[in-house]
């Protein structure tokens, strides 16, 4: 039998210093705000999942603000996976519910999995292209590989890039359309503590825009102002 | 949509796609068969459509079981089931079923004159056949999505699906073969068979791709 203690926290500690006073407030005061003036709220409550006969975890309750983050840590079997993939709606909660103003929360988020979700065949372009018709986006392919520093690799196929490539790619397919919610599960794994910076930058950007962006992850990201979910006890 | 379909006919045509094995393993059934049957050409002729029909269905089989299971392995196939707002998964499936059938069963198709001169079979004959498989083998791929939606989390699900979906496959085979015959023997039917034929094909156009859809929707669960 599983027993899963979840302790959640605020960090209160939101970073302020980092603000200053302008245009930039005025914009990301619009992005976190949709035309109605309400302030985008995810909210999940009293989330329970089983997979088969086993409980993996039991009530987590959490908030998330637009311009909010959560690291979700916790040990190997601890339940971070099967958070992100209820969230994400691929796997039934048995118990509680999440809603993104109200309304379902998968078709305003992005998912970046475990598998990078590319096409060894294709080229980095064509495999970016293609997510952006699938996903209807209005963005430019070489904006997204841009954000991730890989501009120079966009005629090269994907299979012939390193782990930590083929990584970043898989994180710029994030930008090729824009959604307010990120499910990440593992992002950083494969990266370099470059990247690692990098993609934190990049999480704050998103934040900073109004998004919101939820990680499970086992290295800390260091992104300030984030909340923390950690799962204590894995198998037992 | 359109993105999806394209997609997957360049996947299908670059290497390791599965487009050349069936029609190889299509030729080595068809050139086994005379042997089999002895050197009467008459015989030969005579049966050659159902000979024709039933390489191709088999061949149609064959690539199946991988048509979600790639997508599964590299993680695309979530988030195929996360855009379901875009783009719905039905349509998604349906989209990927024309691009299979491009790549795997239109080139059955191409190859059915040549295999049919191996048969010793008359023009009006092969173009009878060419017409039904036409017809039949977006009828296979439609139903073959099922079994490969269901089938797709059991990692050796290959004879599992072709064993699944024949039964479904079965009335496209008899009327599909029954049309043929209606061409070229006189007095048999060959108007009735071939709408049939057809409106099996629409049939499974349409319910196939919703029972893929919901069925990889809860392939998670």
């Amino acid at each position: 039998m599983l027993q899963c203690i979840i302790v959640f926290w605020l960090d209160l500690k939101r970073d302020k210093g980092q603000k200053r006073i302008g245009i930039s407030t005025f914009t990301n005061f619009m992005a976190k705000h949709d035309r109605t003036g309400f302030l985008m709220k995810l909210i999940a409550e009293n989330l329970s999942a089983d997979r088969g006969e086993v409980r993996i975890f039991e009530k987590v309750s959490f908030e998330l603000s637009a311009g909010e983050g959560m690291v979700v840590t916790g040990p190997n079997g601890a339940g971070k996976s099967t958070l992100l993939r209820v969230l994400a709606g691929f796997l039934r909660s048995s118990q509680g519910r999440v809603q993104l103003d109200g309304g379902e929360l998968a078709p305003q988020s992005h998912f970046l999995g475990p598998n990078n979700g590319m096409k060894p065949n294709l080229s980095v372009a064509e495999n970016l292209d293609f997510w952006r018709r699938y996903y209807v986006g209005t963005s430019n392919i070489y904006d997204a590989l841009e954000k991730v520093q890989l501009a120079h690799v966009r005629d090269m196929p994907f299979n012939d890039l390193s782990t930590g490539q083929k990584r970043r790619v898989a994180i710029a397919r994030v930008f090729v359309a824009h959604r307010p919610v990120w499910l990440m599960d593992e992002p950083t794994s494969g990266l370099d503590s470059d990247a690692e910076a990098m993609f934190a930058a990049l999480v704050a950007d998103h934040m900073n825009g109004g998004g919101i962006v939820i990680a499970a992850t086992h290295l800390p990201i260091v992104v300030k102002g984030m909340k923390r979910l950690r799962f204590e006890g894995g198998a037992s | 949509m359109m993105a999806l379909i394209l997609r997957d006919i360049k996947l299908g045509l670059r290497a390791g796609g599965g487009a050349l094995v069936g029609i190889l393993f299509y030729l080595a059934i068809v050139a086994v068969t005379p042997f089999a049957m002895g050197p009467d050409l008459n015989l030969l002729a005579r049966i050659g459509p159902a000979i024709l029909w039933t390489g191709a269905l088999l061949a149609s089989l064959l690539g199946l079981e991988r048509l979600f299971q790639i997508d599964r392995e590299d993680g695309s196939l979530d988030l195929m089931v996360l855009n379901n707002n875009e783009v719905p998964l039905g349509l998604a499936v349906f989209s990927k079923c024309v691009a299979h059938w491009i790549t795997t069963g239109l080139p059955l198709v191409i190859v059915t004159p040549l295999l049919g001169l191996l048969l010793n079979m008359d023009g009006l004959a092969i173009g009878a056949t060419m017409l039904t498989l036409l017809i039949g083998t977006p009828a296979i791929t439609f139903i073959g999505a099922v079994g490969a939606a269901v089938a797709v989390t059991l990692p050796r699900g290959g004879l599992l699906v072709s064993v699944v979906i024949l039964p479904f496959a079965i009335p496209v085979l008899i009327f599909g073969v029954m049309a043929t015959f209606g061409a070229t023997v006189s007095g048999a039917p060959f108007q009735a068979p071939l709408l049939l034929l057809t409106a099996l094909m629409l049939f499974f156009a349409v319910l196939g791709p919703l029972a893929a859809g919901y069925a990889l929707k809860s392939a998670n669960d």
